[in-house]
């Protein structure tokens, strides 16, 4: 018994330097991650399409001009009449201007471990191309205010299954799913560096995601049913986090555990 | 007493309309059912709207109203309601279950893990929720204890409105008897979460 509870308290004891070392373990497994990040072959492979069949797309700094393009967004395009982040945007070049049909554009949005898909090496590639550039989506067209509202009372409005909101799950400083730990991502300084490297390469996945699959995501995980590819709901959830990392260099395309 | 607070509770939501409304309208327009997640669950009941509505702080004397409303969704079984806890533990292991990917008709876990420590040979938990390591051993496993716990399980916002733990019987997630296991894991005295 006395022994018992000796390795008790001894436990007891050890746990917080347990949880310092798994902590720092788990930081030296990103560094080492980042290191090796296959990202780059995303965005080589990304510029090949590109070059071949978007030089005429607009991003909102004119027509095939890349270069800063993705920290702009998302944002409000006139010939849309809309806002739009990145993923939208290609999606409306294909269609519009390219005269592919939706169902042609929209039949393998998100890719396997097999083979990425367009949007996925295009997003590398454009997303890139903003790298030191600081992220300034749209903010002043009546269009992006509303977004901007809209994303915002999404990510705290309780649905589904399972009552989650965004905030659930990423609304109070030092939380962890499993040993994932949660940024609070209505927050600027948590924002910040979540925002500077999407989109990025998953190491668990074994391939390059984009926003608009982590939104999807989060919602598959919230038990609700699923966002549509584009959607206004996405788009405006997009700003709200982007606005909230406002000013953050980009650094991205970055690689997540 | 009771009824001015219900009127109260209708004038609030009457008053929140606007916003809330607003949002529910975006999310049966942009969302779409997909597999066992149909579009149902994406319109607001009263409880997540009255949350979502007060930030997560609603006035307590509707809250104490709304929670013993949700009370009365909890189907007690009779008898002791300490099950398996070996099963226990593989139910709170498992994340699985009530996805849009997940097989409908296959047991889900009860993701359990995810927010809480419970057994100590499980190094990887997560902290949204408190930590559960000796829950029984601090508590006893009374048939009261064991109410609680299982009620809890199946109904967290009977305890507390807008608690962020999903009511995980009420929803259709877990069986009966997976919580009744969950019990036995929190209160069997011979469960790892006890040791």
């Amino acid at each position: 018994m006395v022994a018992r509870a000796f390795a008790l308290l001894l436990a007891i004891a050890a746990a917080p330097a347990l949880a310092q070392d798994a902590k720092k373990e788990i930081q030296r497994y990103q560094r080492m991650i980042a290191e090796g990040s296959p990202a780059e072959l995303y965005e080589l492979e990304g510029e090949a399409l590109w070059k071949k069949s978007f030089e005429q797309c607009d991003l909102g700094q004119g027509a095939g001009v890349v270069k800063g393009a993705y920290a702009r967004l998302p944002r409000y395009f006139k010939d849309a009449d809309r806002v739009m982040d990145l993923e939208t945007r290609l999606l409306h070049c294909m269609t519009v201007q390219q005269g592919r049909t939706s169902q042609d554009a929209t039949r393998r949005l998100f890719g396997n471990d097999d083979r990425a898909s367009e949007m996925e090496v295009l997003s590398a590639y454009v997303a890139g191309q903003s790298r030191g550039v600081r992220l300034a989506p749209g903010a002043s067209h009546p269009k992006e205010k509303e977004a901007y509202e809209l994303g915002r009372a999404l990510f705290f409005h309780r649905a589904g299954a399972w009552d989650f909101s965004c905030a659930s799950c990423h609304g109070e400083a030092d939380k962890r799913i499993r040993m994932q730990d949660l940024p609070v991502l209505s927050k600027p300084q948590f924002a910040r560096p979540v925002m500077a490297t999407w989109p990025a390469y998953r190491v668990s996945n074994s391939q390059f995601k984009t926003m608009q699959w982590r939104i999807n995501d989060c919602y598959r995980q919230m038990r609700m049913p699923e966002p549509k590819f584009a959607s206004e709901a996405t788009v405006a959830l997009n700003l709200f986090l982007t606005s909230t990392a406002r000013g953050e260099p980009y650094r991205g395309p970055g690689t997540k555990r | 007493m009771r009824a001015f607070w219900l009127f109260m509770l209708f004038a609030s939501v009457a008053w929140a309309e606007s916003g809330s409304q607003k949002t529910q309208n975006v999310l049966q327009r942009d969302f779409q059912a997909r597999g066992q997640a149909t579009m149902d669950r994406a319109a607001q009941d009263g409880l997540q709207r009255l949350c979502t509505e007060s930030g997560d702080k609603p006035p307590a004397e509707i809250a104490k109203v709304l929670e013993a409303d949700q009370m009365k969704t909890i189907a007690f079984p009779a008898g002791s309601l300490i099950g398996d806890w070996r099963r226990g533990e593989r139910i709170a292991q498992s994340g699985a279950g009530a996805t849009w990917s997940d097989r409908a008709g296959v047991p889900a876990g009860g993701s359990c893990y995810n927010c809480h420590q419970l057994s100590p040979r499980e190094a990887s938990y997560g902290t949204l929720g408190p930590s559960l390591l000796g829950f029984g051993k601090l508590r006893g496993a009374s048939p009261e204890m064991q109410r609680y716990a299982y009620g809890k399980i199946y109904n967290a916002k009977a305890y507390n409105l807008c608690s962020q733990m999903p009511r995980l019987g009420h929803s259709g997630t877990l069986t009966s008897e997976q919580i009744r296991d969950l019990v036995g894991l929190l209160l069997d005295p011979a469960s790892p979460v006890n040791q």
